[in-house]
Formats: structure tokens, sequence, C-alpha cells
């Protein structure tokens, strides 16, 4: 038996990818997401198509080092998220990581960056958490987050009206943060929060959680998740006739999500985004190019990781090395101008500061074409969106 | 006696050598936790005939014990595993204390309900983290002197306890006590006419194997830094019964070989074949027990016996009741 | 509206209502893990994979052939139950006269298989299924607004039950059934053919599981991993209501999806292990279940 076993654990020596480091002459980045879960239309493999035209825009080669992309599906597990992450920087040579949806995942994977020392750009994430507590000296939060969410949506509908919330929150740390955030705002001004029920991630029934919402008597539904969740929790309340008492609130809502809802159903709803494919001329011309791959509009974080793997790409560039330390000092000087931000620029903590806007979506009558489905209601500047420097991450105090 | 030995010693001394060999330390240290977590198991089933439906909720329970009191108690590794091992030994006990009542398959489903609800209370509870887990668990310095930090002084640890977890197997089953629950488990009634507290053997193998199941949980929860529902989860449960029963359900070695096939499976095969990993393992199940139900080591073992004269001295080596 | 112990009866209601939904399908669910248990001795770890591919027909049968609901609710529960003979007859006779055991992990490795394949070839985000139209709309209670569609879940679980309940414990067939139960090689001996009805037995029990599923498809998403939490939480059912007790598994089904609606109200986490634990609590008081007779 030990035999078997010792012959059995050769083969296994002999055919794995030890650390043999191509690391020299390749430069390595990475992409960890969900691709068959409940955020799979959000980034997944969307986000890894704008990856690689961004590295194709590039040129394909930096520092003459050819530029490889590894991809992994982390199943909305923290485990397999931080263990894959883990095994490229240790097997791979891994230069960059970026990080897809699920803020639980990102959390973990925010500290084999900095245990590892490798850039890694969460892309897909919202919980602000990422650039306060949970902030390395290795992580960028390109997109969203939780508190631009925040100041975006739920001011709007509090100054619409709805003055008193009940949520209804995905019970992991995306959902918790959101909420949170969403709170603040809303006693801020003026409203009340009158209770919130915690869902686990993926449901599939959401009636007896509206509910518990419904028997709290609020004005507003709080949806604090986001993806497959929000759509069918959106779905659920309409069935239910709770729509009917209770204005749904879509704290966190994707070009993908109102594509699978319909206009019918998502029409007024308020939501917060990053970017929308048909805000300008730079704009469409990166939709164009990629609906031609895709079949879809890209959504926020589709055009954010291009963004994101463009500046990296920059970066490393301009200091001449893949060296972890000098490609983030020099990140966290430049200036990003692009189609998908505007004299964007990375703060100490990790945030990148840019604009963002508050979108309401069309009636059917009002869309003219597909996917024609916001209007603009408002650009809010960077810091108006993320807000001042908190203080919790000890990279950047007050 | 000696054939074995040496035999031993060489696994051994490949073992030592590891770091050597490339292999990747964190490869090999998730290897050896489930090792020791497949010959905890098959303490029961192999030796015992308990089929545990739910013994992910020991691994799984000690590993956030374990990552709990290293994150927001401070505590050293060391202690931090010890209690890891208490807690879920404690819980082996409680839950043993009700399965026990029950029998085969009766006792196979309450084992499996009850683990469901630490899966429950391991997700809703507000120090355990949620869906998100523990993380960025600290590996420490083992007693204040040797830093764990490095992968590979970890996998001398974890190594080290793999080898006392064997050899305490091994001295359990070949001790008196060993020898009681032999006998339950070959013509219980008989036991009991002889006058043996049955319930109170059962129970205390079922604590062992618990408890042993949880030094494996808070060991690899240490070595990869963080506790997930993955570790609690039914799907977890069922991989340790595959992994013994693939290797051979009441032989010593069987169940190592069946973590190691299993957990090397996982590695390579998801990058090969993605989510299919599953479905094949299922296929695997379904083929041994149809087929190969003394698994890899016992189809060995049954080989060799075959041919009597110095395979059969062997045979007599690996037996382990030694017929 | 009126309250007791400071909550809404209107709440109360609601839920209790929601919670007979649940517990329909726990019944229905239970009965054929009961049907299976009682008349062949197997634990069928891959009730909820039958459950799941019930659901999965429905959809593709939508989807691929332009099969209508009333169509799936008969065609789905009789292909999965031809599956289902496939399967006693090739798998689960090979281990005949063999510890009950390895019938439980024989199933417990066709459940992976078949939810890792579907997992893998349909993802895990879940398929909506439309509810038909005949079935759309939703009735007023006063205390909640009851989509028509759920109501008719009740309503076809309970007579589902009913005639399964009846069929056994009250016809020709069913008194053959059980007594195969109580000795097979007896009535082999009277020339039964115990085989076959082994092997419909099976089929039967997993066509009501598929049933489940198809019921299930418009209210839950069709999803690869459907199946495989409910089926913990059945199993649980049928422990506290007696393994091989039909009766048992109808009636501790709908309570427990009762109690389960009940806890959602007063004590809302602690809904997903109410089942659990009144489990454990009947296994020390009475470990033969409620209705079993051991």
């Amino acid at each position: 038996m030990k035999v078997t076993t010792a012959a059995m654990v050769a083969a296994a020596v002999l055919t794995s990818p030890c650390a043999a480091w191509a690391a020299g002459d390749e430069v390595v980045i990475g992409d960890i997401d969900d691709m068959s879960g409940v955020y799979a239309d959000v980034m997944g493999a969307g986000g890894v198509e704008a990856i690689k035209m961004a590295i194709a825009d590039f040129g394909g080669t930096v520092l003459n080092k050819k530029i490889v992309t590894l991809v992994a599906d982390h199943q909305n597990k923290p485990d397999i998220g931080a263990s894959k992450f883990r095994e490229w920087a240790d097997q791979n040579g891994l230069n960059l990581l970026l990080g897809g949806s699920n803020t639980g995942v990102n959390i973990a994977m925010a500290k084999v960056a900095a245990a590892k020392k490798v850039p890694y750009f969460a892309i897909g994430p919202g919980g602000a958490s990422l650039t306060n507590e949970d902030c390395t000296a290795y992580s960028v939060h390109y997109v969203y987050d939780t508190t631009a969410l925040a100041n975006g949506t739920a001011t709007a509908i509090v100054n619409a009206g709805g003055k008193s919330w009940f949520y209804l929150t995905a019970d992991y740390a995306f959902g918790t943060q959101l909420q949170t955030a969403a709170s603040k705002v809303v006693e801020s001004h003026g409203g009340k929060n009158l209770g919130a029920v915690r869902v686990p991630l993926g449901a599939s029934d959401f009636s007896s959680f509206l509910l518990q919402a419904q028997a709290s008597g609020a004005q507003v539904l709080g949806l604090a998740n986001a993806g497959t969740d929000f759509s069918n929790s959106l779905k659920a309340a309409n069935e239910f006739g709770i729509t009917a008492k209770m204005k749904p609130a879509a704290l966190l809502a994707f070009l993908s999500d109102v594509h699978s809802i319909g206009l019918q159903a998502a029409q007024g709803l308020y939501l917060t985004t990053a970017w929308y494919w048909d805000l300008n001329p730079e704009t469409r011309a990166f939709a164009k190019r990629y609906f031609a791959k895709m079949n879809r509009e890209p959504t926020m974080d589709q055009a954010g990781a291009y963004s994101a793997t463009m500046t990296y790409l920059k970066a490393v560039k301009a200091v001449g090395s893949t060296d972890p330390e000098k490609v983030m000092a020099e990140l966290k000087r430049t200036k990003i101008n692009d189609m998908f931000a505007k004299g964007g620029y990375i703060r100490a903590d990790g945030a990148m500061i840019h604009d963002m806007y508050v979108m309401q979506v069309k009636t059917p009558q009002e869309s003219k074409y597909p996917w024609d489905y916001y209007k603009l209601v408002k650009t809010m500047s960077g810091e108006e969106a993320f807000g001042p420097i908190t203080g919790l991450c000890p990279l950047a105090p007050k | 006696m000696r054939a074995t030995s040496v035999l031993y010693m060489l696994a051994a001394l490949f073992a030592l050598s590891l770091p050597l060999t490339g292999i990747y330390p964190v490869y090999a240290i998730q290897l050896l936790c489930f090792a020791m977590f497949a010959c905890a198991y098959n303490l029961l089933l192999g030796f015992g005939r308990m089929l545990s439906f739910g013994h992910a909720a020991f691994f799984g329970s000690a590993a956030y014990a374990t990552c709990w009191l290293v994150t927001a108690r401070a505590w050293g590794p060391a202690a931090a595993i010890l209690a890891g091992v208490l807690v879920a030994g404690l819980l082996g006990g409680v839950i043993g204390a009700v399965a026990i009542r029950r029998r085969g398959i009766y006792f196979a489903m309450v084992t499996l309900a009850l683990a469901q609800l630490v899966y429950f209370v391991c997700l809703e509870a507000p120090f355990t983290g949620g869906e998100n887990g523990l993380q960025g668990v600290a590996r420490g310095s083992l007693f204040g002197l040797v830093s764990l930090k490095s992968d590979i002084v970890m996998y001398y640890l974890v190594f080290g306890a793999f080898v006392a977890v064997f050899a305490l197997i091994r001295r359990v089953v070949h001790s008196p006590f060993g020898q009681v629950l032999k006998a339950i488990r070959e013509n219980e009634l008989r036991a009991v006419s002889l006058g043996y507290d049955v319930n109170r053997y059962k129970l205390v193998a079922f604590v062992l194997s618990a408890a042993l199941a949880g030094l494996a949980g808070s060991l690899k929860a240490l070595a990869l830094g963080f506790a997930t529902l993955s570790d609690v989860q039914q799907a977890a449960s069922g991989e340790v019964i595959l992994m013994t029963l693939l290797g051979g359900t009441g032989t010593f070695f069987g169940p190592v070989l069946g973590a190691g096939i299993i957990v090397t499976l996982q590695h390579y095969l998801s990058d090969l074949v993605g989510g299919w990993v599953t479905a094949i393992i299922g296929a695997i199940f379904v083929v041994c027990v149809l087929s190969f139900r003394r698994g890899i080591v016992g189809e060995w073992v049954a080989l060799w016996s075959r041919s009597g004269g110095a395979a059969g001295r062997l045979r007599r080596l690996f037996r382990p009741d030694g017929r | 509206m009126s309250e007791i112990f400071g909550i809404p009866v209107a709440v109360i209601l609601g839920q209790l209502t929601l919670g007979l939904v649940n517990g329909s399908f726990y019944a229905l669910l239970s009965l054929g893990l009961a049907v299976i248990f009682g008349l062949m001795g197997v634990v069928n770890f891959a009730h909820g994979a039958f459950y799941t591919l019930g659901a999965f027909a429905a959809l593709l049968g939508l989807q691929w052939f332009g099969l209508n609901y009333w169509l799936a609710l008969l065609i789905a529960p009789l292909l999965v139950g031809l599956l289902g003979v496939v399967v006693e007859r090739l798998l689960l006779r090979r281990l005949n006269g063999l510890d009950p055991l390895y019938g439980l992990l024989l199933t417990f490795g066709l459940a992976l298989i078949v939810e890792g394949s579907l997992h893998q070839v349909f993802g895990s985000t879940g398929h909506s299924y439309p509810v038909p139209q005949s079935l759309a709309g939703a009735l007023n209670l006063g205390f909640m607004i009851l989509p028509l569609y759920r109501a008719w879940v009740i309503l076809a679980s309970v007579v589902v039950c009913f005639t399964t309940w009846f069929v056994i414990e009250r016809t020709r067939l069913g008194t053959t059934l059980r007594a195969a139960t109580a000795n097979a090689a007896l009535l082999q001996a009277f020339g039964v053919n115990v085989p076959v009805l082994k092997a419909l037995s099976y089929g039967g029990g997993v066509a009501l599981a598929a049933l489940a599923g198809v019921l299930a498809s418009p209210i839950v998403l069709v999803n690869s991993h459907m199946g495989t939490s409910l089926v913990i939480v059945v199993f649980a059912v049928v422990v506290i209501g007696g393994m091989g007790s039909i009766f048992g598994a109808i009636v501790s089904g709908l309570a427990l999806g009762l109690i389960e609606g009940f806890t959602k109200v007063i004590y809302p986490e602690a809904s997903n292990i109410v089942v659990f634990v009144i489990m454990a609590v009947v296994l020390i008081l009475r470990p033969a279940g409620l209705f079993g007779r051991e």
C-alpha cells in the first residue's frame, strides 16, 4: 500500500504544475469570479472577455513579455477564491488579480493579496469595508461600493417621499453593508428604518420574507441584494401584491438585471451606476465592440474590468517593472482618463474615486431601441458619491 | 512485523523529504488533514460499523472554534487546536448520545439531520461570520517558539499530528477496548448477553472519532487561514465516506489512500473538467458500492490472501485483526 | 387587526398559509420516501435528485417541446418513474441481501451524479418556469394576497397524498404491497412476482418525487440544488413520522410545514433548525417515531 501511495504521489509530482516560474517571461493576469451562480451575468464570462479586449488593445505584451490570463470560478465560496488566489500566487507567478462579484469572497482574497503582495483590483464586489476595515496596501476597489449606492439611490427615494424603510437583506457581507449604508442615508434625510429580514444568498423562495416585510407597514421595500436575488425578489414582490403598497428600492441593480426583469416590471426604479453604455460616444464605441463579441451590452462591471486592466498595464509600462510596490505607488499617483472614468484617481485607502450616476429606469414607451433602459437623473462627483475618508483604514487616516 | 515497519519507515522518509520534491506544501497539508479525517471516520465505520452521515459537523465545528479563538481571543495555535478538539469531542458526545439510540440506517439519518442542525447554527450564529466564515486567521507561533508562517514548517506540524493520530488509532484498535468494539460489531446481542455496556462502548468510539476529526479540522483551518460553511456542509460528510469506502474500510491505510486519491482528483480534475468533479465522484461512489465494497486496500489484501504462503504472511500483517 | 401575543393575526395566518404550502411538499416527498422504505427497506438518498429531475423535465419539456404545465404534470412523473424502475433493476437489485447501508450509499452516489451533471450542464442559477395561465392571478384572503398557484399546490398535494394512502391501505394492490414488505419470500411462494413489485414501488416512489418537482417549478427557481437541502429536511420528517408509516409521513409533513411557518413569525432564525430539533426530541422520547410501529 505504501508502494501504491508512493507511486501515486510520484505521479502527482511529475504531472503537477510545480513552481515552474514562467514568471520570468510572462505577465500573468488572473480573474476569479462567480461564473455560474447568482452573479454570473454581472461580470462572469463577459468580464473575462473585457479583460482580453483590454490586453489586445494594449498590444498583447508589456515590457517585452507576453500577457497571459488565468480564469477561475469561485462559486461564491470564500475558501475556493482564497485558495485559488494563493495557489496562483505561489505556483503561477501571478502579477495581477481581478476579483469578480461577492464581497465575502473578495474580503478573503484581499487578505491573500496582502500576504502574497499581489496587486488586486476588486471589480465586482460592493462592500465598502474593502476600503475601510478590510483595506490592504495592495487592493483597489475600482467600480462602485455600498456607500456610493446608498448616497445615490437611497437619497433619491427619500427625497421622492419614501420615508419609512424595511429591508430584505442578502445575508452576507455585501447585504449587511448595503443595508447599513442605506439606513444611514435614510436617517440623515429624516426618514425611519423600521427593520430588516435576512435572506440566504441564492434563496429560491422569497415569499415568507416578503410577508414579514409587508407586516412592517413601511413605505419602501429596500432590496439589499443583487443579481438574480434582486430580480427574483422583485418578481415575487409583484406576485404577492406587495409592490402595490410598498415602493421597491433597487439598492444595487445592473443592466443585466433590468434586461432579465423587463421594463414592464422594472420601470420607474431608481438605481446608481458607475457607467452606462449609452452615456456618450466613447462609451458607445466600447459597447459596440463588446456587443459584437457577447451579443449583450456591457454592465458597469464589465466596462470596469476593461478599464482596470488597461490602467494596470499602463502603470507597469510607466515604472518599467511588475514589482508590486512600485506599481501600487504609480497607481496611486496617476489619473484615470478613459471611456470608463474621467479624472478618476485611486485614493490612499484603495478606493477609485470617479463620477457616479443616479438613473431611473425608463417606461416601455420611453424606450426607443434595444437596451435603451436608463435616463439620467443626477451625476454625483466622486467625492460626493464615495464620501470622505472615514479613517477606518489604517493606510488612510482622517 | 518487520516488513510493515520497513514500509512505514520508507513512507515516512518520503513524507519528511516532501519539501525537496517541489510538491506544493499547502496541497500536501490538505491531503494529510483529510487523511486524518478519513482515519478518524474509519474508526467508527470500519471498526465499529456505524455509518455516520454527518461527520463534517465535527470537522467543521473544530475549525470554527479554532479560528474564532485565534481571531477573537488571540489564542496561540496549540491552545486553539486543543480547544477545537475538545469542542468536536463534546459535540460528538451530544450527537452520539442521541444517535446511538438507533441503529443502522436510522443511526445514519439521525447523524445526518443533527449535522444539518450544526450547519445552520454555523450559518446563523453571530460569531461565525455567516456565509463568509472566519477569515484571515493567523497561524501564530507554536508555544511562542516556532513560527508557523512558513508553509513547510506548518507541513511538518501537520505530518507529526498525522503520524500521532495514525499510531493512536492502531493502538486503540489493538487494545482491549478495540477488541470489545470488534465483538460488538460482529454480534451486538451476544456482546450484550456477555454483560458489556454496549452503548457506552459505542459512545466512546463515537466521541473519539469526533475528537480526531476535529483535530484534522482545526489543523486544516489553521493552515489555510479560514473556516467556512464548506467545512460543515453535507458534501464534506459525503466526501469522507467516499474516501474511507474507496480506500478500504476496516484497514489502516485504506482511508489514507482514499483521501489521497480524492484530494488529488479534486485538485487536478477541477482544472481539467471543471464542474464535472461532483458527478465523477458520485460515479466512483456507485462503482465502489456495487463492485468494490472492500475498497482498494481491502481488495489488495483479499487478492494476496487468495494465494497463501508468503502472501499469507503479508496478509496477516495487513489485516488488522491478525487473522 | 387583532393581535396574539403582540403579533398581528394577519401575519401569523399569512406565514401559516405559506407553511402549509411548504408542508404540502414535505408531505409529498416523505410519502415517496416512506413508500420506498416501507416496501423495499431502501433509504432513497436520491429522492431529492428525482425531485429535481421532475422539475427539469417540466422546464425542458416546455423549452424544447412546448409541453405545457398540465402535460408535464403527467409526463414528467411517468418518465422519472421509468428511470426509477431502470435504476432499481440495474443497480439496487444487485444489493439484495446486503446490509441496507449500501443501498443508502448507492443512492447517495446517484444523487451526486444527477446533481453534479445538472449543475455542470445548466449552471447553478435558477431557471424560471412560468405559472400556467389558468392558475395565474391571486386570491385576496384578507390577511394576505395568495397567488392562486400556491392554493392549487396545497389542493393537489392533499389529493395525491390521500389517494396514495387509500391505495396502499385500502385496496387489494396495497395489501399485496404491504404483504411484500412483511414477508417477500412467502408472497413469492404464493405466485406473486415480487421483483416486479419492488421495481414498480421504487418507480412509483420516485414518480411522486418528480410530481412534487413539477408542482414546485413555478414557485422556486429550477436549479440543480433544489433537492439537496430539501431531502435532508424530508428525512427528518420521515424519522419523526415513523419510517414505515405512510400516514405518519403525510401528517408529519403537513404539520412540520405549519410549525416551520409559525416559527418564522416568532423566531425567524430558528425556522431552519426547528425540524431537526423536533426530530431529536421525538427520538429521545419515542424512538420509533410518532406513528411508527417497531
